[in-house]
C-alpha cells in the first residue's frame, strides 16, 4: 500500500547558549492510511520535537535542518508559510497534550471550531460550517449543545474530545496525538482512545500516538517505534515489540514494565539518557547497553530491516548483504 | 450575570457612598475650627466688620447651615440631603449650589479624562501586546520602550516640560486656559477647534504619563498568555497570525487589564485634577483649588464626595461589564 505519510531523514536542532542540541537525528519512517503508530521513548528522546517538526511548528532557537515530511504527495517542508498554514489541520492535524488548557476560555467551543474551518475556507456558508462542527462533535460522542458552551463548562474528557473533534474537522490524512490522555483518569483515557480509534477509522487517517503509557499503546496501536536520543531505535509491530523486542534499549524498556506474571523488583535501565548537546560517539545507547561491542563506540548503527519485517538500528543484527 | 449579583453590586455601591459621605462629614468636624468663623475671620482681617456684628453674622450663618444643631441631627440631615442629591451651597459664590459649580466644570473634566484614559488604555495595551508578541516586526515592538521610560515621570512634570518647549519656546500650541481669550463659547466648528488646540497639551501630558504603565503590565501578561496551550493549539489549527493575536492572545491578556483600569480610575482623577489646574482649565480641579484657597468648605466636601461616588460607580460599572468579557465570571 502506498504510504500516506513519509518522514525522510528528518533533522532538528536547538541552538542553545551551551551549544547545538541535536533533537532529531535522521528519523525516517512511513505510515499507510489507517495505520496507527505508537511513538515511545523517555523524556527528551525527541517524540514531541518529532510532532512539532511534522507540523512545521519548531520555534527558534530550534530549526528543521534537513529531511522531508511528505503527506499524500505534498512535501510539507517545501511549502511556503501561507501554504503550510492551510496544510495544518487539512492535511496533518495535531491533537494536543494537556487538553485541559488547549481551548480558549473566552470563546465558545463552536467559534473555536468554526474559525478553524474558516481559516481554510473563508467563503464557507455559516450554516454549513455549523453543521460540520456539530457533526464533528457528534462523531466524538458530544452533544450538539457543546457547540454553544465554553471550555470551563466541560469536563477534562469532554475537552479532550473537543480537541479530537477539531483535529478531524477537515478530515486530515495524518493525525498526530501528543499524549492525548495525560491528566485524564483511566476510564476517561480508554473512552478517549476509543474515540480516536473510531474517528480514525471513519476518515481513514494514519495516526501517530505519542506517549509514555505502554499499556495504552499495547491496546491501541499497530506498530510501535522506540526513540532514543533523537533517533529511532526500533520500529516493529505491537506483538513483536512486547514479546521479542530486538533493540537492547527496547528490551530494557519492555522488561521494565510491570506485568501480572512477573512479580518482584522492577528492573530499571541503568544510567541516564545522554545529553543532546554531547551525544556519545557511535550508537548513543552504548554507554548503557549490556551488549555493547567495540564497533558500537565508533560506528553509528543505521536502521535496518530484519527478516521478520521489523526495523532495528543495532550492530547486534548484522546488515543484510 | 444574575440579577442577584447586580443588586448585590448596587447595594455595595450604596454602602460605599454612605461610608464616603460619613467620612466627609466627620473629618472636618473633628477639627476645632468652625468653617464659617474661619471664613468671616478672614474677611474681618480685611476690615469693615465690628466684632459684635461678626458674632451675630456667624451665629445666623451657623443657624442657616444648621451648624448649631446637635452633631447627630446634623449628621442625619446631611445624609438625608445626600440621599436627595443635595450637596449644599457655596459659601463663596452664594447662592450658587455645589451642584451648579460641578455642573459648570464637569464637562471639561469628563472630556479630558475620558479621552485621555481611553486613548492611554488602548494605546498602552496594544503596544504592550505587540511588544510581547514574538512574530511582530521588531520596529513595532520597539515603539513601546520610550513610553515605558516616560512612565517614571509624573504627569505634572511632563506638563511643565511640554508647556515650556512646545507652548513657550516653539509657540506651537497655546500656553493654557480652555479657549483663546476674547472668544465667546458657542458650538461653532472654529470654536471647537480652538478648544481642541488648548486640550492637546494637557491630554498629551496625561497620556504620556500613564501609557507606560499599561505597556508594562500588558507586556508581562502577554508573555504569560502566549505560552498558553490554547494559543499553541490555535497555531496547530492553521489560523492566521492576526486571528490568533486578536481572539486567542489579546482577548485573554486584556482581562486583568480591565480590572487594572477599574483600579486606576482613582489615580486618573487625581492626576487629571492636578494637570487641569496646571493648564488653567475650568474643570473640577480648578473649582476645587479655588474652594480650598477660599475655605469654601461645602464645595470642597461636595466635590470630594462627588469624585468618590463617581469613581466607585465607574468601578461597579466595570465590574458589571466584566462578565461580558470573561464567560467564566458569569455564573460565579
Amino acid at each position: 500500500m502506498n504510504p500516506v505519510l513519509q518522514v525522510i531523514d528528518l533533522q532538528v536542532s536547538y541552538y542553545t547558549d551551551t551549544g547545538r542540541a541535536i533533537a532529531l537525528n535522521g528519523v525516517t519512517l512511513a505510515l499507510s492510511a489507517g495505520e496507527k503508530l505508537g511513538l515511545v521513548g523517555e523524556s527528551g528522546s525527541g517524540k514531541s520535537t518529532m510532532a512539532l517538526a511534522m507540523m512545521r511548528m519548531i520555534k527558534p532557537p530550534g530549526r528543521i535542518e534537513g529531511g522531508q515530511v511528505i503527506v499524500g504527495d505534498t512535501d510539507l517542508t517545501k511549502l511556503s508559510n501561507d501554504d503550510m498554514l492551510k496544510a495544518r489541520l487539512s492535511k496533518i492535524a495535531y491533537i494536543p497534550q494537556g487538553a485541559m488548557n488547549s481551548l480558549n476560555p473566552v470563546m465558545r467551543i463552536g467559534d473555536q471550531m468554526a474559525d478553524a474551518i474558516r481559516a481554510h475556507d473563508p467563503k464557507a456558508d455559516k450554516f454549513a460550517v455549523e453543521d460540520r462542527c456539530v457533526g464533528a462533535l457528534e462523531s466524538v460522542d458530544l452533544k450538539p449543545s457543546v457547540y454553544k458552551m465554553y471550555a470551563h463548562e466541560l469536563s477534562g474528557g469532554m475537552k479532550q474530545r473537543v480537541c479530537i473533534a477539531i483535529g478531524i474537522l477537515l478530515k486530515p490524512q495524518v493525525i498526530i496525538a501528543d499524549e492525548p490522555t495525560s491528566a485524564l483518569d483511566v476510564v476517561t483515557q480508554r473512552q478517549v482512545m476509543e474515540t480516536i480509534d473510531r474517528v480514525q477509522k471513519q476518515i481513514g487517517a494514519a495516526v501517530i500516538l505519542i506517549g509514555h503509557d505502554m499499556g495504552l499503546m499495547a491496546q491501541f496501536v499497530d506498530k510501535v517505534a522506540v526513540m532514543y536520543a533523537g533517533r529511532l531505535a526500533e520500529m516493529s509491530t505491537v506483538r513483536q515489540m512486547f514479546t521479542t523486542p530486538a533493540h537492547p534499549y527496547a528490551q530494557a524498556l519492555i522488561s521494565s514494565l510491570p506485568s501480572l506474571d512477573n512479580k518482584g523488583v522492577f528492573q530499571g535501565i541503568p544510567g541516564l539518557a545522554p545529553s543532546l548537546l554531547r551525544l556519545p560517539s557511535g550508537c548513543a545507547f552504548h554507554p548503557r547497553c549490556p551488549h555493547a561491542m567495540d564497533v558500537c563506540t565508533t560506528k553509528r548503527p543505521e536502521l535496518e530491516t530484519l527478516d521478520d519485517g521489523r526495523r532495528v538500528a543495532c550492530h547486534l543484527y548484522p546488515e543484510k548483504a | 450575570m444574575s440579577a442577584r449579583r447586580i443588586i448585590q453590586r448596587l447595594l455595595f455601591l450604596v454602602l460605599v457612598v454612605w461610608a464616603a459621605s460619613t467620612i466627609t462629614f466627620f473629618i472636618p468636624r473633628l477639627s476645632p475650627k468652625n468653617p464659617i468663623r474661619e471664613r468671616f475671620a478672614q474677611l474681618a482681617r480685611t476690615g469693615g466688620f465690628s466684632p459684635g456684628d461678626l458674632e451675630k453674622i456667624i451665629a445666623s450663618m451657623n443657624t442657616k447651615f444648621g451648624l448649631d444643631k446637635p452633631l447627630l441631627q446634623q449628621y442625619t440631615e446631611y445624609i438625608g440631603s445626600i440621599a436627595r442629591f443635595d450637596l449644599g451651597v457655596s459659601l463663596n459664590q452664594f447662592p450658587k449650589t455645589v451642584w451648579d459649580l460641578i455642573a459648570e466644570s464637569l464637562p471639561w473634566t469628563i472630556t479630558l479624562l475620558l479621552v485621555t484614559t481611553v486613548l492611554s488604555f488602548v494605546l498602552g495595551n496594544l503596544l504592550g501586546a505587540v511588544a510581547a508578541w514574538p512574530r511582530a516586526p521588531s520596529w513595532l515592538r520597539a515603539i513601546a520602550t520610550p513610553f515605558v521610560l516616560l512612565q517614571g515621570v509624573p504627569p505634572v512634570l511632563l506638563a511643565l516640560f511640554l508647556l515650556f518647549f512646545i507652548a513657550f519656546r516653539l509657540k506651537l500650541l497655546p500656553l493654557g486656559s480652555a479657549y483663546s481669550t476674547g472668544r465667546i463659547p458657542d458650538w461653532s466648528f472654529s470654536f471647537i477647534l480652538d478648544v481642541a488646540r488648548h486640550q492637546i497639551l494637557p491630554a498629551l501630558s496625561l497620556i504620556f504619563g500613564t501609557v507606560g504603565g499599561w505597556v508594562l503590565s500588558m507586556r508581562g501578561m502577554g508573555v504569560t498568555i502566549q505560552g498558553e496551550d490554547y494559543v499553541n493549539f490555535a497555531e496547530h489549527k492553521g489560523l492566521s497570525g492576526y486571528t490568533i493575536f486578536r481572539n486567542y492572545y489579546l482577548r485573554n491578556a486584556l482581562l486583568p487589564q480591565v480590572t487594572g483600569l477599574a483600579l486606576a480610575l482613582g489615580n486618573v482623577v487625581v492626576s487629571g485634577i492636578v494637570v487641569e489646574q496646571f493648564f488653567g482649565l475650568p474643570g473640577l480641579g480648578q473649582v476645587l483649588f479655588a474652594a480650598i484657597q477660599s475655605n469654601d468648605f461645602l464645595v470642597i466636601y461636595g466635590i470630594v464626595l462627588f469624585i468618590t461616588i463617581a469613581v466607585a460607580s465607574l468601578m461597579v460599572l466595570v465590574e458589571l461589564l466584566y462578565p461580558l468579557l470573561d464567560p467564566r465570571i458569569r455564573e460565579a
